[in-house]
């Protein structure tokens, strides 16, 4: 199996199919890699790393159409590279197929198999294949950053002989994993962070990341069995913009990653808010691309409005790194697939039936839904604890009538001994019991670490059996009493011996 | 010579000796001032015993004290820190011979038949119940002796109505003790004989039974029974230090075994007849998902980038004499300012407290060395956690699977931690046969290969 990797076409677009290293896990699968001249250069990969990693060169994007079985690409193919392409290719790369139909229908009629990557569905098993995640997580790190250079002043706060800095405070709204990178950023910087999500139950990773949650009156959960929150009620709505306005006025960067797949990105922050933020202050919009979550925002730009407020709608792509995250998520899924020898597309599979937009000429989008939840329902803690057993007084009753009950027939049984046994017996009787009930305290005090010493002790002090041998042995080594003593003499001794001394080497092991 | 009274007191004062020396395994400090109250205790037992009335053959006694020394040191000397199971178990079986030996010795003495009546007859069934229980411990320790050093397979030997021949053979040895109880002078000795058969067989079999990692169980177990021999003997020879010394060491065991089996949910009874019991209703959750393999140097360097490391041995680390790279590498990580923690399960090893005596023996403080409950509230903050050779003890089946066979056992939660790397020789399930979700979940990686090995490779990338 070929695989290939042509330079991407956008010049804004820094990033490329495959890095040195994965190349170099693309070979350990078994595919041969062909990859365009220059494809790394925006990346910072030279041909010459490609080489060494033991990719194959070649000059044209033509020819990397003609010779690969598959294509790694970051964005969409556009219809120029369609006309090189051939039938049964398979394609990895963006296509936003809910925005692009009309590029679906023609990768269809060209009877290319197209996997988007922004299709695979968000379940723990395709975690390693999520390129939205990945990349979120490089845009959330970068929006902090891009935030802080824009802001002009320190993140953390500092008391110095010049006099005190206070800490910026960030908003980040939506906690996805974009939101929830923007956070760990934002708070390992030393910025005050709080951060907003319509969905409940994100409230907890939040605060785990180090942020306040914030959260309206209403008690309304926006969680969706897709693991992406719904559209809220007018009701909530409203309470969020109020909230949103009283933090604008205080905060100095907002952070917005309010994305909804396919769809244009909700509006939330409004004119007023902006207005309402004090100059110097930023805004960095990671919805940009779909339409921005805050009115004034113009993607792919970065200016101030006449309020003195920086609105920041482009973000750069760290390319090195997302390449190196993008195609290890192509790896992971190439791997899914069978790699090089075992290389075929089941549409049975979860993952591969609904990534794979296009298959043998037909449309296979939209996929059917397959509900996540980021959590387990509550519902399942609830039910166990339900059935409640009986009250501790109850519990309590009975354990007092049984302990009755027991000591009852303990004395009964001692009475019947008593009538039978004879007196040196109920002597020696009364020492036993007693001894069992001083070792039962005494041994449930030993520590756990120590139990291998004990039992090793507890060997040594059993050799106290030697005393039966001591006792029965007689001058006669001919007797067979003695004889037997003798033998139970010594190996009783050698317990003696050899369970001291091993419990003294072993304590001797236990150093602070 | 000594006076009667005068020994009496001395068996007085050993008895306190014995009891101080077994509360002071309370706490490592006070543990080897424990040991010496035992041996001056022992001391002092011997001496008063043989200086007392009516003792003869001092000069045998001697003898066989002194070449029972040389034996007993060179193996305390020479024993492995991973072999404590099998000496553990030896010196059991040689307990359980003593009290056999004993047993026998006195229904030989003439004095016993001096007993008249009652007397006489509580004296005998005394002998009976002293030797049946001596020889099933020694039996029974030998073969748990064979299992644990390999001599034996230890999957456990199980045939249809074992239980049925059990107690059959039980009600068979209560008969002969009433015929033993009633026959004149010595010639009940043929009855002694059959039942000391019976009982070692007995031994043999219950012993057979048990599988691999019930072995923690059956130590304690046969830890206990010696120490009712003992009680036994010391009923049968009217000796209130052998009856104090067993009941100690007999409650010793007993508690033993009840701590094991609370540590693998199991009912004392189950472990002892083998087999799991009535087992799980259901078919155990199926598992699915991607187990992810990573190589040394790639778990190295999540190991680098950590902060706090929490590290879980399991019998797999004993066997393959980790224990000494595992320092290292603590040493490595401390060094670099890391905090790096044990995780023990009461049940990791094959003997009580097995872990804890490996890592000692590997220069490990105890301080960093914590129980199960100690550490899996920790689990959450913990950066990365080693799960070496350990499977069972840190199966999420146990918590939240009410199918799995292992369901109810505590166990440590290691998938709380960030990132878990679980070093094993394959995929093979553990001793239980359970397939461990854990190995399937997305923080965790698979290291495979030899514990000494890997443990030995990740130092390397360490540097």
């Amino acid at each position: 199996m070929k695989v290939g990797i042509p330079k991407e076409l956008n010049p804004k677009e820094l990033r490329v199919g495959a890095t040195p290293k994965t190349v170099k896990r693309l070979k350990k699968q078994g595919f041969d890699v062909y990859i365009e001249s220059e494809a790394g250069t925006s990346a910072n990969y030279s041909d010459q790393e490609y080489i060494e990693s033991g990719a194959s060169i070649l000059q044209s994007a033509e020819e990397i159409y003609q010779t690969a079985d598959i294509i790694l690409k970051v964005e969409a193919v556009t219809e120029a590279e369609i006309g090189m392409m051939h039938e049964d290719q398979v394609t990895l790369s963006y296509l936003f197929p809910a925005q692009n139909p009309e590029l679906l229908e023609k990768l269809a009629a060209a009877k290319i198999n197209a996997v988007a990557m922004d299709a695979i569905p968000r379940i723990s098993r395709a975690q390693k294949m999520d390129v939205l995640s990945s990349m979120a997580n490089i845009a959330g790190y970068r929006s902090v950053i891009e935030g802080a250079n824009y802001f002009g002043r320190f993140l953390n706060g500092q008391i110095t002989a010049a006099g005190k800095v206070d800490p910026a405070k960030i908003l980040v709204i939506g906690a996805g994993v974009a939101g929830l990178a923007a956070i760990g950023t934002a708070r390992s910087l030393g910025a005050i962070v709080r951060a907003f999500d319509t969905r409940m139950e994100v409230g907890e990773q939040i605060e785990s990341m180090g942020a306040e949650f914030l959260s309206v009156e209403i008690e309304e959960d926006g969680s969706t069995a897709s693991g992406y929150s719904k559209v809220m009620s007018p009701a909530f709505i409203e309470a969020e913009m109020a909230l949103f306005k009283e933090q604008a006025k205080e905060v100095d960067i907002i952070i917005t990653t309010a994305q909804i797949p396919g769809r244009q990105a909700p509006k939330l922050v409004l004119d007023y808010h902006v207005e309402a933020m004090k100059p110097g202050s930023v805004i960095v919009d990671l919805a940009a691309s779909s339409g921005g979550n805050c009115v004034y925002t113009k993607n792919g730009e970065v200016y101030k409005t006449e309020n003195g407020v920086t609105i920041v709608g482009q973000l750069d792509q760290l390319p090195a790194q997302a390449s190196q995250l993008y195609g290890n998520n192509l790896c992971h899924l190439l791997d899914d697939m069978g790699k090089a020898e075992g290389f075929k597309i089941d549409m049975e599979d979860d993952v591969v039936s609904r990534a794979m937009v296009t298959h043998d000429g037909k449309i296979n989008w939209p996929p059917e839904p397959l509900p996540v939840s980021p959590q387990k329902p509550k519902a399942q803690s609830e039910a166990v604890a339900v059935p409640a057993g009986p009250s501790e007084e109850e519990l309590a009753k009975k354990r007092g009538t049984r302990m009755f009950i027991t000591l009852a027939i303990i004395g009964v049984l001692l009475y019947l001994l008593g009538m039978v046994a004879p007196a040196e017996f109920m002597q020696h009787f009364t020492v036993f019991v007693l001894s069992v009930f001083i070792g039962w305290q005494v041994i449930w005090n030993v520590s756990h670490s120590l139990h291998t010493p004990l039992m090793a002790v507890t060997n040594a002090i059993s050799g106290i059996i030697i005393i039966g041998g001591l006792l029965q042995t007689k001058d006669n080594l001919s007797d067979p009493m003695t004889i037997l003593a003798f033998i139970a003499i010594l190996v009783a001794s050698i317990n003696i011996v050899g369970g001291f001394v091993v419990t003294h080497r072993m304590l001797k092991m236990f150093r602070k | 010579m000594i006076s009667s009274q005068i020994q009496l007191a001395s068996y007085l004062f050993a008895s306190i000796l014995f009891i101080l020396s077994l509360g002071g395994l309370s706490s490592q400090e006070s543990a080897k001032r424990g040991v010496l109250y035992g041996i001056v205790g022992m001391a002092i037992a011997i001496i008063s015993t043989v200086l007392g009335e009516g003792v003869e053959g001092q000069i045998y006694i001697v003898v066989a004290i002194a070449i029972a020394s040389v034996i007993g040191l060179l193996l305390a000397r020479k024993v492995e820190m991973t072999s404590m199971p099998q000496l553990v178990a030896i010196l059991h079986s040689f307990v359980g011979l003593a009290a056999v030996l004993v047993g026998f010795g006195s229904y030989l003495d003439p004095k016993t038949h001096e007993l008249a009546g009652t007397e006489h007859t509580i004296h005998l069934v005394e002998v009976f119940i002293g030797v049946f229980i001596g020889a099933i411990t020694f039996t029974g320790s030998i073969i748990a002796w064979g299992k644990l050093e390999g001599k034996i397979r230890s999957k456990p030997l199980v045939y249809p109505g074992r239980h049925l021949v059990n107690i059959i053979l039980l009600i068979i040895c209560i008969v002969l003790a009433v015929m033993f109880a009633g026959a004149a002078g010595t010639s009940g000795m043929l009855y002694l004989y059959i039942m000391t058969a019976i009982a070692s067989f007995i031994g043999v079999m219950l012993v057979m039974a048990i599988g691999g990692a019930d072995m923690p169980v059956v130590v304690s177990m046969l830890n206990s029974y010696s120490g009712w021999a003992a009680a036994a003997a010391g009923f049968m020879l009217g000796n209130d230090l052998l009856i104090v010394t067993g009941a100690l060491v007999g409650s010793s065991g007993a508690i033993l075994s009840i701590i094991m089996c609370d540590a693998m949910n199991r009912s004392f009874i189950s472990v002892i007849f083998g087999g799991f019991g009535a087992g799980p209703t259901g078919p155990a959750r199926e598992v699915t998902g991607d187990v992810t393999a990573m190589d040394h140097e790639e778990v190295a360097g999540l190991i680098k980038d950590a902060k706090s490391v929490v590290i879980v041995p399991g019998y797999g680390m004993a066997v393959a004499k980790a224990q000494f790279p595992v320092y290292d590498m603590v040493q490595k990580l401390k060094k670099s300012g890391k905090e790096v923690r044990f995780g023990i399960h009461p049940v990791a090893g094959r003997l009580p407290g097995h872990m804890n005596v490996l890592l000692a023996e590997a220069n490990v403080p105890y301080d960093i060395v914590m129980e199960m409950e100690e550490i899996n509230d920790d689990l959450s903050e913990t950066d990365i956690v080693l799960v070496i050779g350990a499977n069972d003890i840190v199966n999420p089946g146990a918590e939240d699977d009410p199918n799995s066979p292992i369901y109810g056992m505590p166990v440590i939660q290691v998938w709380n931690a960030k990132d878990v790397i679980v070093m094993k020789r394959s995929m093979a399930t553990g001793y239980a046969g359970v397939q461990n979700p854990l190995f399937f979940n997305e923080n965790t990686n698979m290291l495979y290969g030899d514990a000494k090995a890997s443990v030995d490779k990740i130092n390397g990338f360490l540097q």
